[in-house]
């Protein structure tokens, strides 16, 4: 401690502080992969009656996913609910998200908070809240109801998600093109729309992984509609059938390619922005 | 059209409207008018399963937490450890990324993805995995018991400790991201500033890093406390908890949708929601931060 130290460690620390967090780091990322790794390895499972030991390797489960035909109608059950819940949430999310980060205007702190509140309040709660609505309503659960739930708590992830983009846009852009003559509407259109297109494409990923995973929400608004998550919930007394491990595979490694590509597209840009 | 016409600011009216009103409209009806429905709800009298009549019962509330009021505190208390637990574990690693690999970014988007990979496997799986993994056949179990820190006959699924473990794990990425977007922005010059004035690198963790990041931790914890209260999945008796595990969600939703005893529900979920939103604004005052959304 005494002698002066070279300036590249004594910046950040002792040497044995700075492995000892590399170490954690790496450590730390092994653990949360754990059950994802299982859930992986056991859609390769050679099952008999239940998937819970493992009995050798197959790529049965892989080739005949529909073997177990209610796995498969829940799976288009939860597109279906994903896709049509992140269309809607999306345009209302964007709308608002433009509005609050664009005009100034006197209800945006109560608008703002009441944005937030639906992230603060808990799922159960939520659901509860919808379900007493539909009661004394007198509305039918199915898949209408799941879908206005969906909607509802995917809204305001939108919003915060589009807003972002909307802050970081350049407003000379935009001024840029009504000094070209351009009227608003085309302002919009050719501008301000294509600059926020990431963020709104951001947005509508994350509405529907969102979606796609809901469990809570959708059994309290359900009916007797069965997504995927219900399915497996419903399932999981008596033991879950390998095919739902490997729907739930497929969707990870579609997303996780997804997000790795748009990730180090962006860290390498920034590397060789760095390098000039 | 004079020139400050053209400035969005000022067109704003017709559009602005257009732009808030069906969002606007959709809350209402679908988040704020059931906040009413429920509390109706919770006034209620109950005539037995599915069926209820109109009153203002004040007495659900009473009789629900009387009844539930060890279940209420549990499941504070669950979401407080986890929250603790998640907050232990994602601070390094986020600190690791956000700074340690600031010069390697291909490595920071990697480890970035890898931290929020979970939420990309169904919920319930990898739930249900930890379940196998913990189960009392399984490897950890065999592991605790072999080197005897797991008495011979004890076990971990169906315990509070599975429950919490669950918890924590589940919500890591909801802690970990806010605290990374966070630490991410750290000025490193602030660090090398702190260290040529002879701070150690501990005073200059807890002076200069940790303020720094405390809205990223503030978000993180909030976005762990919050669902993980609300949670059933952990504590049922299908995935981590046991027979007396039940968390106050778990009461709702049988409360609910099997007995149908709905003021009891709804009461319930208005003692949790009020309970949570007392909890967050003394939290909020308390390191006072303000600027969440």
């Amino acid at each position: 401690m005494s002698a002066p130290a070279p300036a590249i460690t004594r910046r950040y620390g002792l040497g044995a502080g700075r492995i000892a967090l590399a170490v954690y780091a790496v450590l730390a990322l092994v653990f949360l992969l754990v059950p994802i790794a299982y859930t992986i390895l056991f859609s390769f499972n050679d099952v008999r009656r239940t998937n819970i030991v493992w009995r050798g390797f197959t790529l049965d489960n892989w080739l005949d996913v529909c073997a177990e035909q209610q796995v498969c109608t829940a799976f288009g059950t939860s597109l279906l609910v994903g896709a049509v819940s992140t269309v809607i949430a999306t345009a209302l999310g964007t709308a608002l998200a433009i509005a609050l980060g664009r005009y100034r205007f006197r209800a945006r702190g109560p608008i703002t908070l009441l944005l937030f509140l639906p992230m603060a309040t808990p799922e159960v709660v939520l659901g509860a809240g919808l379900a007493a609505q539909f009661l004394t309503a007198g509305v039918e659960k199915g898949l209408g109801t799941i879908i206005v739930a969906h909607v509802l708590f995917c809204v305001s992830f939108v919003v915060v998600t589009v807003r972002a983009r909307v802050a970081s846009l350049d407003p000379a852009l935009e001024e840029a093109g009504r000094d070209l003559y351009a009227s608003p509407s085309q302002v919009f259109a050719r501008i301000t729309f294509p600059l926020l297109l990431p963020g709104i494409a951001a947005a509508a990923l994350l509405s529907f992984a969102l979606s796609f995973d809901d469990f809570i929400i959708t059994s309290f608004n359900r009916g007797a509609v069965v997504t995927f998550p219900v399915y497996v919930y419903t399932a999981a007394a008596r033991g879950i059938p390998a095919q739902a491990n490997v729907i739930a595979t497929a969707v990870f490694v579609l997303a996780i390619v997804l997000v790795l590509a748009a990730q180090l597209s962006a860290a390498a840009r920034r590397k060789r922005l760095a390098r000039r | 059209m004079s020139v400050v016409a053209a400035l969005p600011v000022r067109r704003g009216g017709r559009v602005v409207l257009a732009l808030l009103l069906p969002g606007l409209a959709y809350l209402t009806l679908f988040f704020l008018v059931p906040f009413v429905s429920l509390i109706v709800t919770s006034l209620m009298t109950p005539l037995g399963p599915g069926q209820f009549a109109y009153s203002f019962r004040v007495q659900n509330y009473v009789e629900s937490v009387g009844q539930y009021l060890p279940v209420i505190l549990r499941s504070f208390g669950f979401a407080l450890l986890a929250t603790v637990l998640a907050l232990a574990f994602s601070y390094p690693l986020a600190y690791v990324l956000a700074v340690r690999l600031r010069r390697f970014p291909l490595l920071q988007a990697l480890g970035l993805v890898l931290v929020v990979a979970p939420f990309f496997i169904s919920f319930l799986l990898r739930t249900l995995a930890w379940k196998q993994i913990l189960s009392d056949n399984g490897p950890v179990v065999g592991f605790l018991q072999a080197v005897a820190i797991l008495p011979p006959d004890a076990r971990l699924t169906g315990t509070a400790f599975s429950v919490v473990f669950g918890l924590a794990y589940n919500f890591i990425p909801f802690m970990a991201l806010p605290i990374y977007a966070s630490l991410e922005r750290l000025d490193l010059r602030l660090l090398e500033a702190a260290d040529d004035l002879y701070a150690r690198p501990s005073r200059t963790f807890l002076l200069v890093t940790l303020p720094l990041s405390l809205p990223g931790v503030v978000s993180g914890t909030l976005l762990t406390f919050i669902p993980a209260a609300g949670d059933y999945i952990n504590a049922s008796r299908d995935f981590l908890g046991g027979t007396s595990t039940a968390m106050v969600g778990n009461v709702i939703e049988t409360n609910f949708l099997t007995l149908e005893n709905f003021p009891v529900a709804a009461s319930l979920s208005i003692v949790l929601m009020a309970v949570i939103l007392v909890l967050v604004g003394l939290y909020l005052r308390r390191v006072g931060t303000r600027d969440l959304v």
